[in-house]
């Protein structure tokens, strides 16, 4: 479904990305996983037509992709949840995800959508910059699903999320994977987040793929040292 | 709006229809600046070069044709191509802000000398000269189309100014309120999100800038009627600054806040004009600073936030 081929980016002389080379089937959920400064959220918003691509390909079903404007990628089926949330505090959350749905029919696709998001319905009215940090995550979710994308690219969605919440964000991730088929990357720096859902997890370092891991091996206290830098007893 | 204007004739002399009229076209031009930069969030500088081509537009074409409803009808469009040329390259160029607020502001200044310099014979469009910085005077006032010959008295005009500005202000509204009105909006609040949720931002902010141009326009046309009357003066940087003044007192993000800061600032400018005592443009400075420092959202909106005392849904998105 996604095909990038030696992929490189930087922020004016500043090279982020250094050839990255990824794979995405159908209905995978694939984990990238890396430290601070290696690339993961420029790779995503490279992906979706934010950062400029220097060389290399990026091909989404087949359709070349590398040069075109990040709202075309969206309508091709491209989402993207990202960093911080970023949904649009002055508008009411039904808004919002209104605004998610390009096109006629947006009434009947927010009603749809928060069936998957029973926590959102009380809050239709309220204002999206009132919410939590973890009801902002899930709006913004929603709102990325009520466009109808075929693979949604998640940036860090447990960073400042409360427990509780992480829960059943990773409910509401295993709902999309399993049962709507979604096909999902997912950056993280929470193991634990990206261990349970994801299938497979590839290793990004000074911006291109190191390694490519099984969720279990991120149990593994030699992998987590040597790749991660995380030392556990 | 709709009851007072049309009992306003009624009790006020001529004068004061005439003043009225005229208070109502610059809220026109007041409400596309608020549409422009209060939901566009598009900071235009040079609204006043949309005003002065739709007066220059009417001018020429009613002095040409000797007949307004033609004329009425290109003062509306021909700066509404104007700012979809200009709009074009700005916004698909990918100009950030500020460059965009210099580049508005410098159009405008260009057309504020090129008109200067069109005194002589020379410079004539069909029988209309232009005049250069001595204007155009007596031109023809608006008709009832087709009939040239029944040229509209004051309170049919003050009738008509109103009726414009009603459905403006209508017609801006329900826009806003529609689905087109919400993504301009979400724009304003953030631009790379709405791209990456698939709306096309450089087309909806260029439909925004189209639609302030052809109101400003249409303002322009009023004006011009109003006074039978247009000099270079429409472009000059007093005028396009004035517009901001008007929307910075009334309040951004508001429909009746331009209009009731332009209504504010124009009676003052008309009462203050009668006094020898202070510059009206340095009171009017001293009013703009005194607005961003001490009340920066402006009258509206601020009066909105000590009347919201009581709990409850709120949408910052209200189009009025």
């Amino acid at each position: 479904m996604l095909s990038v081929t030696d992929l490189h980016a930087r922020y004016g002389r500043i090279p982020i990305l250094n050839g990255i080379c990824l794979e995405v089937a159908a209905g995978e959920f694939v984990g990238v996983l890396g430290h601070n400064g290696m690339g993961k959220t420029t790779l995503l918003k490279t992906l979706m037509g934010f950062v400029p691509v220097q060389r290399g390909r990026i091909l989404f079903d087949g359709a070349d992709v590398t040069h075109e404007a990040a709202y075309v990628r969206a309508r091709r089926g491209l989402g993207y949840v990202p960093q911080g949330r970023e949904i649009f505090p002055g508008l009411s959350v039904r808004d919002n995800l209104r605004m998610g749905f390009v096109g006629r029919g947006a009434e009947e696709r927010v009603d749809a959508i928060v069936q998957t998001f029973p926590r959102l319905v009380p809050l239709l009215n309220r204002r999206g910059g009132a919410l939590s940090g973890g009801e902002q995550q899930l709006l913004a979710i929603a709102r990325c699903l009520a466009g109808n994308p075929r693979l949604i690219l998640f940036d860090e969605p447990t960073e400042g999320i409360q427990p509780s919440i992480i829960e059943e964000l990773v409910a509401v991730l295993q709902t999309l994977h399993r049962k709507q088929a979604l096909t999902i990357v997912l950056v993280e720096q929470n193991l634990e987040f990206i261990a349970e859902l994801a299938t497979r997890v590839l290793l990004i370092q000074k911006g291109a793929i190191l390694r490519e891991l099984q969720p279990g091996e991120l149990r593994q206290a030699g992998v987590l040292s040597e790749f991660i830098g995380v030392d556990r007893a | 709006m709709v009851v007072i204007a049309l009992g306003v004739p009624q009790v006020v002399d001529q004068f004061g229809l005439l003043q009225l009229t005229i208070f109502a076209a610059m809220c026109i031009l007041a409400l596309s600046l608020g549409f422009v930069w209060g939901y566009g969030g598009i900071l235009c500088f040079g609204q006043s070069a949309f005003f002065g081509l739709g007066a220059y537009a009417y001018a020429v074409t009613a002095v040409d044709l000797g007949e307004s409803t033609a004329a009425a009808i290109l003062a509306v469009l021909v700066p509404a191509v104007f700012a979809a040329l200009l709009g074009y390259f700005m916004f698909y160029g990918r100009l950030s802000d500020v460059y965009l607020g210099v580049i508005t502001l410098s159009v405008t200044l260009i057309f504020f000398n090129l008109m200067n310099s069109t005194a002589g014979d020379a410079y004539r469009v069909g029988k209309a000269r232009l005049n250069g910085f001595n204007g155009m005077p007596s031109l023809p006032t608006l008709n009832v189309p087709g009939d040239p010959a029944r040229l509209l008295d004051p309170t049919e005009t003050f009738y008509l100014v109103m009726a414009f500005l009603v459905i403006v202000y209508v017609g801006l509204h329900v826009l806003l309120a529609s689905h087109f009105g919400r993504v301009v909006v979400a724009i304003r609040e953030n631009e790379a999100r709405c791209e990456l949720l698939g709306y096309d931002v450089r087309l909806h902010k260029l439909l925004v800038f189209t639609i302030g141009g052809g109101i400003a326009g249409l303002a322009g046309c009023l004006f011009a009627n109003w006074g039978a009357f247009v000099s270079p003066n429409v472009f000059s940087l007093t005028m396009t600054s004035q517009i901001i003044i008007w929307v910075i007192v009334g309040g951004l993000g508001t429909l009746v806040g331009p209009i009731i800061g332009c209504l504010i600032m124009q009676y003052l400018a008309t009462t203050l004009g009668t006094q020898q005592l202070a510059n009206t443009n340095l009171i009017f400075g001293i009013i703009f600073l005194a607005f961003v420092l001490l009340v920066p959202r402006g009258i509206v909106p601020s009066l909105r936030a000590l009347g919201a005392r009581a709990p409850g849904p709120s949408r910052v998105h209200d189009p009025a």
